[in-house]
């Protein structure tokens, strides 16, 4: 497999990044969604609300418990942390595929002084920002349902910002190599679609059959409902400190790789 | 050794087994401006990117402003401007706020970019256009944006990769005479296009392309008269009786080539040339469906080298 030594060595180079322009690449996505975020939120925004009530409000009705809390207690919080994940995976996968390939707005940005490293940095602040923005804005929602119990809850965007930040890079991975619009469909339907249903946002993942209850461990989604939950129940525990050291090793891990591949795909 | 803006030595570009630049040598100076010229996928577009840092070079020496592009990409990218061939401006955005945004990426002041944005769109004939989002602005309209956008750093040295592609007569000439300003200003410009008018049009020197080599390089005026004449005489004769109707005017005759059915005669004396056979047709019986007599161009040369026209393939 020549393709993935190469890939494997080109992640241990150093980037070509520079702060300031990548601000600025933040700051052009930014004046974009300054345009569009009315029609915008709406729609990333009503789902999760819906969801709320059907099952909160609805199922939660017929469940009685779940691991000691009513059972509404437990989804919202985990709820803060899907909407922001689909914040994240929509703007990074149509959004960034459509700027970079039918809008080619990332060309227009390397014939500066802006390079390839910048333009993807850049889009994973944006992706960080929106889905931090997004789920702050339901757990708004959350907080006026009278569904926040403990002033721990202010400290909610940092997992929040550790998890969409992670999603940033997985989905911008996944957009370096879509052929088309329709291969994301294949994207929410193998990997966010499960995770949502199962890494613990809808019943704890212990309800999971012994053999597969390992896996939601290996996603960002399961680890940033396993801190948000606690903060906003106000049940905080030292354990919570190795979900987010997870989000971070996870991180540092991943993050050189969309940027090697977004380079690779559009510079030949 | 001259103050060279870009030069380039046995300059080789491949994309896999593909050798889209065969070891191409050129320097333009400063104040001119340099055309590439060729038909598509003669390798033009590779040049050009190599030059503006976008894709790597594979082997060769390029250097922009006297420095290795490969190694100062940063520092060549922040002095120069860039139109591609696509249009890949903010659709989302207004006119205005396409420049203020690219003035960013130069790192260039609020207040500087302001006043630079607003000289563009006086320039570039936009002013009534700024506050417009640009996805609602015609092909032409996008395309003197885009060479706009490509000015607000006042940049030494000018890429334009096929400016006028797919705009209407109206609008290319609209596009040439702001090049033609600029260029009396002295921004260095080197320029790829099919197209011989524009190159003819605004080009002091350039180089003819054709399957990843330079074939020729000169002067527009130069090449013509160098290679094919003056004038060239465009006759709709039977194959057969081609020979015999230009027998005894060879003297006059610089070139000639075969253009579909027509016979394409090149020369300097064109009024002379079109008596001679005119008076050869009536003697010898031949009759001749078409002619035409019209300065010689650029794509004469084209065809006069490869045997093939620009705008095919």
């Amino acid at each position: 497999m020549p393709g993935i030594n190469k890939l494997l060595k080109e992640i241990t180079t150093v980037p070509d990044l520079s702060w300031p322009l990548i601000l600025k690449v933040f700051y052009r996505n930014l004046q974009v969604f300054r345009k569009t975020w009315k029609a915008n939120i709406m729609f990333n925004f009503v789902e999760p609300v819906l969801y709320l009530w059907a099952l909160g409000f609805g199922l939660g009705v017929y469940v009685n418990q779940v691991g000691g809390l009513p059972y509404i207690d437990f989804l919202a919080p985990a709820l803060i942390a899907s909407s922001a994940m689909f914040a994240t995976t929509y703007e990074m996968t149509y959004g960034s595929f459509t700027r970079m390939g039918h809008q080619k707005v990332f060309h227009g940005m390397v014939a500066t002084p802006v390079s390839m490293d910048d333009v993807v940095m850049g889009e994973i602040l944006y992706g960080t920002f929106k889905g931090v923005l997004y789920g702050i804005v339901f757990f708004v929602v959350v907080a006026l349902s009278g569904l926040v119990k403990s002033p721990w809850a202010l400290l909610v965007p940092v997992p929040l910002a550790l998890m969409v930040m992670a999603f940033s890079i997985l989905s911008l991975i996944w957009t370096s190599i879509a052929p088309n619009y329709d291969s994301f469909g294949y994207f929410f339907t193998l990997f966010i679609s499960p995770m949502f249903l199962f890494a613990g946002v809808f019943f704890p993942v212990d309800n999971l059959p012994a053999g597969i209850r390992f896996l939601p461990w290996f996603t960002p989604l399961y680890h940033a409902v396993e801190v948000i939950r606690p903060l906003v129940l106000g049940k905080v525990a030292w354990s919570n400190l190795s979900n987010l050291a997870w989000l971070v090793v996870f991180i540092v891990l991943t993050i050189r790789i969309p940027l090697v591949m977004v380079k690779k795909r559009l510079i030949q | 050794m001259r103050d060279y803006i870009i030069s380039a030595g046995d300059l080789v570009k491949r994309f896999g087994d593909f050798e889209a630049v065969k070891g191409v040598s050129f320097a333009v100076s400063r104040g001119e401006c340099f055309g590439l010229l060729g038909p598509n996928g003669a390798g033009k577009t590779s040049i050009v990117k190599m030059i503006y840092g976008f894709s790597p070079v594979t082997s060769g020496k390029l250097e922009v402003f006297g420095e290795d592009i490969m190694a100062r990409a940063r520092n060549i990218k922040a002095r120069i401007g860039v139109v591609s061939q696509e249009d890949n401006l903010d659709p989302e955005l207004s006119v205005r706020e396409n420049l203020l945004v690219y003035a960013g990426y130069f790192r260039m002041k609020k207040d500087l970019a302001q006043k630079r944005a607003d000289e563009i769109l006086a320039f570039m004939d936009l002013r009534d256009k700024s506050g417009e989002v640009v996805e609602h602005l015609s092909g032409g309209l996008k395309r003197r944006l885009t060479i706009g956008r490509a000015l607000i750093n006042r940049p030494e040295l000018l890429i334009l990769d096929e400016p006028t592609t797919g705009l209407d007569p109206y609008a290319r000439h609209l596009v040439w005479q702001r090049l033609r300003k600029l260029k009396e200003s002295g921004t260095t410009m080197l320029l790829t296009t099919h197209y011989l008018e524009e190159a003819s049009q605004l080009c002091d020197r350039l180089i003819i392309i054709h399957h990843g080599k330079i074939l020729e390089e000169g002067t527009p005026r130069g090449l013509i008269e160098g290679y094919v004449g003056n004038e060239a005489l465009e006759l709709g004769v039977d194959p057969l009786h081609r020979d015999l109707l230009t027998e005894g005017c060879e003297d006059l005759i610089r070139a000639r080539q075969t253009l579909g059915d027509d016979l394409v005669l090149f020369t300097d004396r064109g009024r002379e040339l079109a008596e001679r056979i005119s008076e050869r047709a009536v003697s010898l019986d031949v009759s001749i469906n078409y002619r035409r007599l019209r300065p010689a161009n650029l794509e004469d040369v084209f065809l006069h080298l490869t045997g093939e026209t620009l705008e095919k393939n």
